[in-house]
């Protein structure tokens, strides 16, 4: 797959819907400088959504697939969830795996795709719930980080499982009562960004999604430690409204309050030295580009 | 030998998948007429007097022919548009899965989830899919003879679909072609298409433009 392919026959260009024409024509592929900012402008690569009105997870998405920096050769391994609900809608190449082995199927398509495309850059990356990536599937993440698999990892923590109706998840904070945990947990939630930087992540952030630079600079980061180094994993906080009795409109303050002093998703990064390396490498060459731009602008 | 025949519906809410009836898949240089095996020649025959006697023969190119994945894609819409024209037939994209509600105008494209609601708005009687990827073109198939009167005629690149009421498998721009000479034959012979009147829709970025 290239940006090249991403064209109609011209034989049948004629009777193809207007949203594919300018997918073709105003989308963002093969534009290496693309991000957020380009959202409303250019044609996103997810064109509607089945989840809820005001879903902080559709934000999400939108984010991320604004943000990945080689969305023409990126495929995304998903997990039975809300996000599997969206994946449809997505043009970028995805697989729908089993609840759980989302990294698996990850590590042995990476491995693939880098035997049978050696001179190609291609990108990997897992986008699951917590219920996928924490609970049902944290053997098959941990194994992937373990053997230091070239993939991302995208966890959209909602904190319980919320399209089978609100139970308990490990990625839930102690003591809520959810719809079908009425008890309320007992136990502290998951700190699995810490966990993943001590089995070998490269580059691991937890984050909400309400500052889109912030999200955009680490998918960016993220995929491009992946695809170089080793594995990488990001938490983002993607409330679902429906589960925590919110409004439509009241996801964004969520998450806001969420991330404020003292809350359970201020920012926190972790870079090895081995990415550390490699991103400060990257951030100079694309300094030394818009110098060279802006000179010859001159 | 398997009883069952593989004609149009409309069979059941959900019909039997053809393959669990007993019917199997053509070996290379055959086709299935119906659900039996039979020379790739003869299906030529049958598909393009299916075609020229339906009253709303229909085209439905698959992403595998409306997107330029390489040379030989383009080709193989080149030679789908020609078929089109000998025919004639409308051509109504399915340009990929998604399952687009409420949005979908039946007219001018085929839902894959829901193929019935374009093939009831415009009363199609025989389809022709090609260029659909193997997993949807069997979900379609089934819900279309499901629900619908529609002859399914598949021009399938692999190994072919149980549940069209007749298939052709490794399809090639020379066997689409040679479709199209068997419907030119036909009619210089003098059978007449019974195809009625209408304008292929046209599009641009813009929406439709006929």
């Amino acid at each position: 797959m290239s940006k090249e392919k991403i064209s109609i026959c011209e034989d049948l260009a004629d009777v193809m819907p207007p949203e594919y024409h300018t997918l073709v024509e105003n989308a963002t592929y093969g534009n290496g400088e693309r991000g957020w900012k380009d959202i409303g402008s250019s044609k996103e690569l997810i064109e509607q959504h089945s989840l809820c009105a005001g879903c902080p997870e559709a934000l999400a998405f939108r984010y991320v697939m604004a943000s990945i920096p080689n969305p023409e050769d990126t495929v995304f391994v998903g997990s039975t969830g809300c996000t599997s609900l969206v994946f449809p809608h997505v043009a970028i190449q995805n697989i729908h795996s089993l609840f759980g082995n989302q990294n698996a199927v990850a590590s042995g398509l990476v491995r693939t795709l880098r035997r049978r495309f050696p001179d190609k850059k291609k990108d990997v990356i897992v986008l699951a719930g917590d219920g996928a990536t924490v609970d049902i599937g944290l053997d098959c993440t941990m194994q992937s980080f373990f053997r230091q698999e070239n993939i991302t990892t995208i966890c959209f923590d909602n904190e319980l499982y919320a399209n089978t109706g609100g139970q308990e998840s490990g990625l839930m904070q102690k003591g809520f009562v959810a719809k079908m945990a009425p008890v309320g947990k007992t136990f502290e939630k998951v700190r699995l960004p810490e966990i993943a930087r001590e089995a070998g992540c490269h580059y691991v952030a937890c984050l909400t999604v309400s500052k889109p630079n912030r999200v955009e600079k680490a998918i960016k980061n993220a995929v491009l430690v992946a695809r170089e180094v080793g594995p990488t994993y990001i938490q983002l906080y993607t409330p679902c409204i429906l589960e925590i009795g919110k409004q439509s409109m009241e996801g964004l303050d969520e998450m806001k309050d969420a991330e404020s002093i003292g809350g359970r998703f201020v920012m926190k990064e972790y870079i090895s030295d081995e990415a550390k390396k490699l991103l400060d490498s990257v951030e100079a060459e694309r300094k030394a580009k818009k110098k060279a731009a802006k000179a010859a602008k001159k | 030998m398997s009883q069952y025949q593989v004609k149009a519906g409309p069979e059941a809410y959900l019909p039997p998948a053809a393959a669990s009836m007993g019917i199997v898949l053509p070996d290379p240089g055959e086709a299935h007429i119906e659900g039996k095996i039979v020379s790739e020649d003869k299906a030529y025959e049958h598909c393009a007097k299916k075609l020229l006697e339906a009253k709303v023969p229909t085209i439905f190119p698959g992403p595998l022919v409306l997107w330029k994945w390489n040379e030989k894609a383009a080709q193989k819409a080149a030679a789908v548009r020609r078929l089109a024209e000998i025919l004639p037939a409308r051509i109504i994209p399915m340009a990929d899965y998604r399952p687009k509600y409420p949005k979908i105008d039946p007219e001018v494209e085929i839902n894959p989830n829901h193929p019935n609601l374009t093939i009831w708005h415009s009363n199609i009687d025989v389809g022709l899919f090609v260029g659909v990827h193997c997993h949807q073109a069997n979900l379609a198939l089934k819900i279309i003879r499901g629900g619908t009167n529609c002859y399914t005629l598949a021009m399938c690149a692999q190994a072919g679909h149980e549940d069209a009421c007749l298939s052709f498998r490794d399809a090639t721009v020379e066997k689409i072609d040679k479709l199209t000479a068997t419907i030119e034959r036909l009619k210089k012979e003098g059978v007449k298409s019974q195809a009625e009147p209408f304008t292929q829709f046209k599009m641009d970025r813009t929406g439709r433009v006929d």
